[in-house]
């Protein structure tokens, strides 16, 4: 292909000095690709360590084996998902950042963790994913969402002590007894930790169209008594509470005060029921397990396409630079809009380099290991098992030689002919 | 951009100009905030490993807002007087720089036969090399490291030295193979006749020549190799293993181990960072050529 364009190298046939030039690549390359390649393909048909000839027991084993089966399963969840995915959202932010001043900035950004190592990316995303509200970043933002949409109560957890004069409905407490207009009732609950700031209580003084309700902690550490006010024992503040009639419907509702007193004013006189609502016993988010059995998957994904799609970005940007300009300004000229122009000549122009990144990334998934291994807890590697991290486990961890080589040549298998590809367009270029 | 030189040639259009600026409010927000959320794990990182073990394994690292005067250099104190941490850093910097002079050295060699050495064979013994690409290093690893055994390096820094060159190899090799082909003919040419000798002019003429690529390819390599955890993982242990296979090892215990993490990972992270903030182009340069690795 060369020679067409170029003239011969000067020089005879130099064997030797050619030799002496090559051998070293020629030595290292033999002894740990080309060699290692056979071995393990011959191992993938012999026993572990006695490398007997065994046939296809290592790939019967392979195929029956449920957690070979997942890691195909989602190493395809990984192909389907993350190439597209990536270069779909690099060729937007690409055409965004050419048409912005501080483009490049971003594009630095976005391709930073690309120069990170993997083991660095997993910490971080592990940073990210952390179960509890409190510590994971994404969950914290979950917990502020969720609370918008239902508020957490003050006190989850909180339940009347055996043998109280209370029941439960669902999660709402009510009195057995009724109270009537100018009187008090009190709603005792254990299961709660001393409110800062706490106050002795005492039931309130009512006037006569008044109900006053106290809710206390019905508890002190010396033991009190079940249903009454003991010395040292202190009102919740900040309860909701309701009066109801016979029929359930509320009929007065209000909140505790600092001392867990409430001064209702009821419609009619009585009997009613004191109340507590669900609302104040909701209990808080408690996170979502993201890199659980369930969600592993997606959720190293959404860290995989973090990593590279700044590498989708500038390589696709790299092209749309390379783009004919006077061509895209005589559209313009001719009065197309912007989507016209991406549409039929961007698009268009841009799609080997769209190839490229896709392939690249294709290539980069089948053989996804590291951020698998580091990021997804060991008790989950399991269900978020990928081919390159059960070869590496069949052989390092289980010394499995012979599956592991099997799964080596699975992969190999499916990297081949997307290689093959890429290696065409190398000489292409050639 | 060619759309603003467009614009800028009408005058007129100032008040087009604005009113696009406008209609563009959303999207500069939607830019910002994306690559603010892309900043946001990095940060998370960094202000975790300032933080004290007990606070860091209690709250999230946002907390340290309202406090900035919980954080503390002593995680990175204590980790860097930790000389089973000292030693994996000096591993890490050990591997990569080796491999990556061993990778350069030995393409580069190899790239100078095979672009102006005539010799027999060469017309396939390059697309074999490459050829190599396409095998992941997944089918290496059994046979390896029943070979490093035999040897008597496994479970030294050397192991894994060896193994990335051998797997850095085609990609290098492709690189600067094409690069030297470039190089004009007459140069040689002169040399040749000047009585030069091939290992002359490879040292004299090819190497200097072929800066631009080795830079690329040398950064590409360093950071590559800088950043594995599978190979050193296979190959590696303890008093020879690098800094990632170290804090691997340590987020066994996530939480209770943060104060070594976080400011290890970091500390990980620095070199590579470092390298890319001041060789940019090239590294970039190494992508767009291969998007292989």
């Amino acid at each position: 292909m060369v020679r067409k364009t170029k003239p011969k190298p000067p020089g005879g046939a130099k064997g030797w000095v050619a030799l002496a030039f090559l051998a070293p690549a020629i030595v290292v390359l033999g002894a740990l690709i080309l060699y290692p390649t056979f071995d393990t393909i011959a191992q993938s048909f012999q026993a572990d360590t006695t490398r007997e000839w065994i046939g296809l027991a290592n790939y019967r084993e392979m195929i029956s084996s449920p957690r070979v089966i997942t890691a195909i399963r989602n190493t395809a969840i990984w192909v389907l998902t993350a190439p597209i995915l990536i270069t779909g959202v690099g060729l937007i932010f690409a055409v965004i950042t050419e048409h912005v001043g501080y483009g490049t900035a971003v594009k630095i950004v976005l391709f930073m963790p690309m120069a990170i190592s993997l083991l660095a990316t997993g910490v971080m995303w592990r940073l990210v994913y952390e179960q509890d509200p409190d510590k994971g970043l994404l969950n914290a933002a979950a917990a502020a969402a969720a609370n918008v949409v239902e508020p957490s109560g003050d006190y989850p957890g909180a339940r009347p002590p055996n043998n109280a004069p209370l029941r439960t409905e669902g999660r709402a407490v009510v009195t057995e007894e009724t109270v009537s207009s100018g009187g008090t009732i009190g709603i005792g609950l254990v299961g709660v930790l001393e409110p800062p700031e706490a106050k002795q209580t005492a039931p309130p003084e009512t006037s006569s169209d008044q109900v006053g309700i106290v809710v206390w902690r019905d508890f002190k550490p010396e033991g009190g008594r079940v249903g009454k006010i003991d010395d040292g024992e202190v009102g919740l503040p900040a309860v909701p509470v309701e009066l109801i009639d016979k029929s359930d419907n509320v009929v007065a509702s209000g909140i505790t005060g600092s001392d867990g007193n409430a001064l209702l004013t009821p419609e009619g006189s009585g009997p009613f029921r004191a109340r507590v609502p669900p609302d104040a016993f909701e209990p808080g988010f408690s996170g979502i397990t993201w890199l659980g059995p369930t969600l592993a998957t997606p959720a190293i994904i959404v860290a995989f396409f973090w990593v590279h799609v700044g590498f989708a970005v500038v390589i696709i940007a790299a092209g749309l630079s390379a783009l004919p300009r006077d061509v895209l300004e005589a559209a313009r000229v001719d009065g197309a809009n912007e989507w016209q122009v991406f549409r039929y000549i961007t698009a268009p122009l841009l799609a080997p380099v769209l190839g490229v990144v896709f392939i690249t990334l294709l290539i980069n998934v089948l053989k996804v290991f590291d951020i698998v291994y580091v990021l997804a807890p060991p008790s989950v590697h399991d269900e978020a098992n990928v081919i390159a991290l059960e070869m590496w486990r069949s052989a390092f961890t289980a010394h499995q030689y012979g599956l592991g080589s099997a799964v080596a040549v699975l992969l190999f298998m499916l990297v081949i002919p997307i290689m093959a590809l890429n290696i065409r367009r190398f000489r292409g270029d050639d | 951009m060619a759309v603003l030189s467009l614009v800028r040639k009408e005058p007129k259009s100032a008040i087009r100009r604005i009113a696009r600026s406008i209609s563009r409010g959303p999207l500069h927000i939607a830019l910002v905030g994306a690559t603010f959320l892309w900043l946001l794990p990095t940060l998370g990182l960094l202000v975790t490993s300032f933080r004290p073990a007990a606070e860091a394994n209690q709250s999230g690292w946002w907390n340290v807002l309202g406090q900035l005067n919980q954080l503390t250099l002593s995680n990175y104190q204590s980790i860097l007087d930790d000389s089973r941490i000292a030693v994996a850093i000096l591993n890490t910097g050990k591997i990569a720089v080796a491999s990556t002079i061993l990778i350069v050295l030995l393409a580069a060699l190899a790239a100078y036969a095979l672009s102006w050495i005539q010799f027999p064979g060469r017309d396939w013994l390059f697309p074999v090399m490459v050829g190599l690409l396409v095998v992941p290093l997944q089918m290496a690893l059994i046979p390896a490291a029943r070979l490093f055994g035999v040897v008597g390096i496994f479970d030294t820094i050397w192991a894994a030295i060896v193994f990335h060159v051998a797997f850095g190899l085609p990609f290098a090799i492709f690189l600067l193979r094409n690069f030297f082909k470039g190089i004009p003919v007459e140069l040689l040419d002169a040399a040749r006749v000047d009585g030069a000798s091939d290992w002359q002019i490879f040292s004299r003429i090819m190497l200097p020549l072929g800066v631009p690529a080795i830079a690329s390819l040398t950064v590409f390599q360093f950071m590559w190799t800088w950043n594995d955890l599978l190979v050193a993982l296979t190959f590696t242990s303890g008093d020879s293993a690098p800094l990632t296979v170290i804090i691997r090892q340590d987020m066994r215990q996530f939480g209770a181990n943060l104060d070594i993490i976080a400011p290890g990972a970091f500390l990980l992270m620095v070199v590579p960072l470092l390298v890319f903030f001041a060789f940019q182009r090239y590294f970039i340069q190494g992508l767009l050529a291969g998007s292989i690795k």
